[in-house]
């Protein structure tokens, strides 16, 4: 189960997502990213803070927009991942491909 | 064949018995009349009546009451056709005294004495031809209450047979009593005239028809056989008279009774046969939609049968059916009304700005009749609609025309809103059954992916000169993406891959299949680990979609040169466990999984790593499936814990290794049911 929190701050929009990423919650991932893209948000930051776990679905959502943001120009920032969330994007080389921080503020300074 | 026989025989022995009858009473009257002592006993006569009406009774016993096949307008049919031989018996008798005229013989007592006979004989057997019918017809809904009764009245009858036979002193006072009490259970019973609703609008007729002719002839028959009773007069002395007869009486009185409260009921029943009939009918059609689910392959004949008995049950003179849904694909159902009249007739009503008419959302039956008034050129001028939901959702509409101005009235209104919800549960448990058709499909389906991925596991694994291999993988109930192989190159080289596909099911067999064959055509030509993890990208861009990767980790072992070179490629890191400085640890490098990086650039993101190996080392490689083992703390197994499992039996063989760690893993969770997908592949290497 994921709940996803959504609010803006500084012309950036901000998803806290708090809880578990399975495969079936990955879309509700996907439906908010792809809602924030659509709306033309350029800065979005993804709080990770509260998010326990991720599976490889997970992973797979947010994969599949790295390309679609380096081709219109959009900054993604997670920050805040515990250290076993942290560790999964490590795993797959997602931090390799991701802009990944560990506090808000210094997503802040990437956008 | 039994019963026939058993008919044949009771029928010729009342026969029989009529004849005795009619010699003994006979020859005692004109014994009496010659101032003779009579040979035979008076009371004979009697007894031999008695069983004659007892011999009759069993006669249309089973005759009329074991028949089955019978209906009602059958039964009332075999006792007019009863009724209809005995009055023309005894007019044929009457003509041919009319013939041979006023003589001597006709006024002769014996000879009126006989013609009473006759036609006693044949009241008896018209009366209790009728008593079974109506036995049938009154039992038809039974309770137990009504069965008792019947029983008592039926024994009492038969008891008063032997009181008849023999004439008691001590009863004869009880006389008008016992007859009175016979009339009025009689009466009583004539009350169930439950059948008579069962007739429709032509039976009835036909049964009014019927009753009223045996009135008729029973009316004929007691006159007949009374006024030959009073014409013998004193002369009858000794001989059988049916007027004191109690069971006859009796008999008279209940058979006329019921014959004309039926005749009645029926004939005050006839207007509303057909708020009857029509009742039936909604039950039928009702029944009809209900199970259309079972008995129709699609939807649309439910539709159809929903539109059809609408129409018909309220005498609508056309109809049509809108599906209109979000989700459904939109469609229209007519009767009797052309496509353009019903389309015409919701332009004008949208156009008049009705709310929540002919379209979505409306959430009760609407009387549209007063908009219909407006509309010119169309010969409508009732018009209800009803909503149709399937799971709350409003899926279309019902709409039914009348050319009458007020043609639908409150009772039809509820029938058809009732029609509509029975529908819509209809077509709900179509889609139900849809659905679970589909899961059983699905299910199929995973079982033959499980096992094309069991087959793409290798069934040995290759060994080499100097290490050991083994490996083991197993699925939750999903269809797992785990993969492992080994190909030997030549003498001294062999590649070893491990991978996880992400995602579940037939889709990741299909991945795995495609890893398998791109691990068996690249590793063949001794390519270096990061080379293959560039081409098996390149290779896998074009078939994974958008969101799916494969993670995996290529080795090349030499053991020639105690060499192992490999790539990691977004998989979970190598535990090795390294005798010489005897510690285990993870292999730190640096790897993005396959199909991340959908282009060339994707050699940035890979590393190719070597080292060398001394004998006793061990190299174990898994899936994230162990490490998120979780325990019923929620805690994973994680990498901590199973490093210190492969410390502990690090000198095992590689079989006992995997033994034991998956061992432990159970332990761990506490439970033999896995929910994700187990691979272990460890290799060990000796001298």
């Amino acid at each position: 189960m994921i709940h996803i929190k959504r609010l803006q701050e500084d012309g950036a929009d901000v998803l806290a997502l708090v809880g578990e990423i399975d495969a079936s919650s990955s879309i509700d991932l996907d439906l908010a990213i792809a809602r924030s893209v659509g709306e033309g948000f350029t800065k979005i930051l993804i709080d990770c803070s509260a998010l326990e776990y991720i599976s490889s679905a997970g992973l797979g959502v947010f994969m599949s927009y790295i390309e679609e943001c380096k081709e219109k120009n959009i900054s993604m920032v997670l920050f805040g991942m515990n250290k076993n969330v942290a560790n999964t994007f490590e795993i797959l080389g997602l931090n390799e491909l991701l802009q990944i921080t560990a506090t808000k503020a210094e997503a802040k300074q990437k956008l | 064949m039994r019963t026939k026989a058993i008919t044949r025989l009771l029928f010729t022995l009342a026969i029989l018995m009529w004849l005795a009858l009619v010699f003994t009473d006979l020859s005692i009257s004109f014994s009496i009349s010659n101032g003779l002592r009579p040979e035979i006993a008076t009371w004979v006569p009697k007894v031999i009546l008695n069983i004659y009406i007892v011999l009759l009774f069993y006669y249309y016993r089973f005759k009329i009451e074991r028949d089955e096949s019978l209906n009602f307008i059958d039964l009332l049919w075999r006792v007019f056709a009863t009724g209809l031989i005995a009055t023309v018996l005894s007019l044929v008798i009457r003509f041919l005294e009319y013939l041979i005229g006023g003589t001597k013989l006709t006024s002769h007592f014996l000879y009126q004495e006989f013609t009473y006979l006759i036609n006693l004989g044949l009241m008896v057997s018209v009366l209790l031809c009728a008593f079974m019918a109506w036995k049938r017809l009154i039992l038809y809904q039974k309770s137990k209450w009504l069965i008792r009764l019947w029983i008592a009245f039926e024994y009492g009858m038969m008891i008063s047979l032997i009181y008849n036979s023999f004439s008691f002193p001590f009863v004869a006072r009880y006389y008008e009593f016992i007859l009175g009490a016979f009339v009025l259970v009689g009466l009583v019973l004539s009350g169930n005239m439950k059948w008579v609703a069962y007739l429709n609008f032509r039976q009835k007729w036909t049964g009014l028809l019927l009753l009223l002719l045996t009135i008729f002839y029973l009316f004929y028959i007691f006159l007949t056989s009374g006024s030959i009773i009073n014409s013998l007069g004193d002369q009858h002395t000794v001989g059988i008279d049916h007027t004191y007869h109690i069971f006859i009486l009796s008999l008279m009185i209940f058979v006329s009774i019921y014959s004309i409260f039926s005749f009645l009921v029926i004939l005050f029943n006839l207007p509303t046969t057909s708020v009857f009939e029509q009742k039936l009918e909604e039950v039928v059609n009702f029944q009809r939609i209900s199970q259309s689910i079972q008995t129709e392959q699609n939807e649309e004949s439910v539709y159809n049968i929903l539109l059809e008995t609408s129409v018909s049950t309220v005498f609508a003179d056309a109809g049509w059916l809108e599906i209109t849904g979000d989700r459904e694909q939109h469609r229209v159902y007519t009767y009797e009304i052309t496509d353009k009249e019903a389309s015409d007739i919701i332009e004008h009503l949208a156009k008049r700005n009705v709310r929540g008419l002919l379209e979505q959302n409306q959430d009760k039956t609407r009387n549209l009749s007063k908009h219909l008034a407006t509309l010119k050129g169309s010969r409508f001028r009732s018009i209800l609609a009803y909503p149709i939901y399937v799971k709350g959702e409003n899926i279309g509409t019902l709409a039914l025309l009348k050319e009458l101005p007020e043609g639908f009235n409150k009772e039809m209104n509820k029938i058809v809103s009732t029609f509509a919800n029975q529908a819509g549960i209809s077509i709900e448990n179509f889609r139900l059954m849809e659905e679970a058709l589909q899961n059983e499909r699905y299910k199929e389906e995973l079982k033959i992916a499980k096992t094309v991925q069991k087959s793409l596991l290798p069934q040995v694994l290759e060994q080499g000169q100097d290490f050991e291999v083994a490996a083991f993988s197993e699925s939750a109930d999903e269809v797992g993406g785990d993969y492992y192989d080994t190909l030997k190159i030549n003498d001294h080289q062999t590649a070893l891959i491990i991978a996880d596909v992400s995602g579940k099911g037939t889709t990741a067999a299909f991945h795995m299949s495609q890893m398998k064959g791109i691990f068996h055509s690249l590793a063949q030509g001794c390519i270096d680990p990061n080379e293959f993890m560039l081409r098996a990208n390149q290779a896998l861009i074009h078939c994974l979609e958008r969101g799916s990767f494969i993670s995996a980790i290529f080795f090349l072992i030499d053991s020639q040169q105690k060499l192992v070179k490999y790539a990691r490629a977004g998989h979970c890191p190598i535990l090795y466990y390294n005798k010489t400085e005897d510690r285990a640890f993870y292999l730190k490098d640096k790897g993005v999984a396959l199909g991340m990086v959908r282009n060339k650039s994707y050699q940035d993101f890979i590393q190719q790593k070597e080292f060398t190996y001394k004998p006793g080392d061990v190299m174990l490689m898994f899936t994230d499936g162990i490490t998120e083992a979780k325990n019923q703390r929620n805690e994973q197994f994680g990498n901590d814990r199973l490093a210190e499992v492969l410390y502990d039996v690090k000198t095992e063989s590689p079989r006992k290794i995997q033994e034991r760690l998956i061992s432990r893993l159970y332990e761990f969770s506490g439970t033999d049911n896995i929910d994700d997908d187990y691979t272990t592949l460890i290799v060990r290497f000796k001298n």
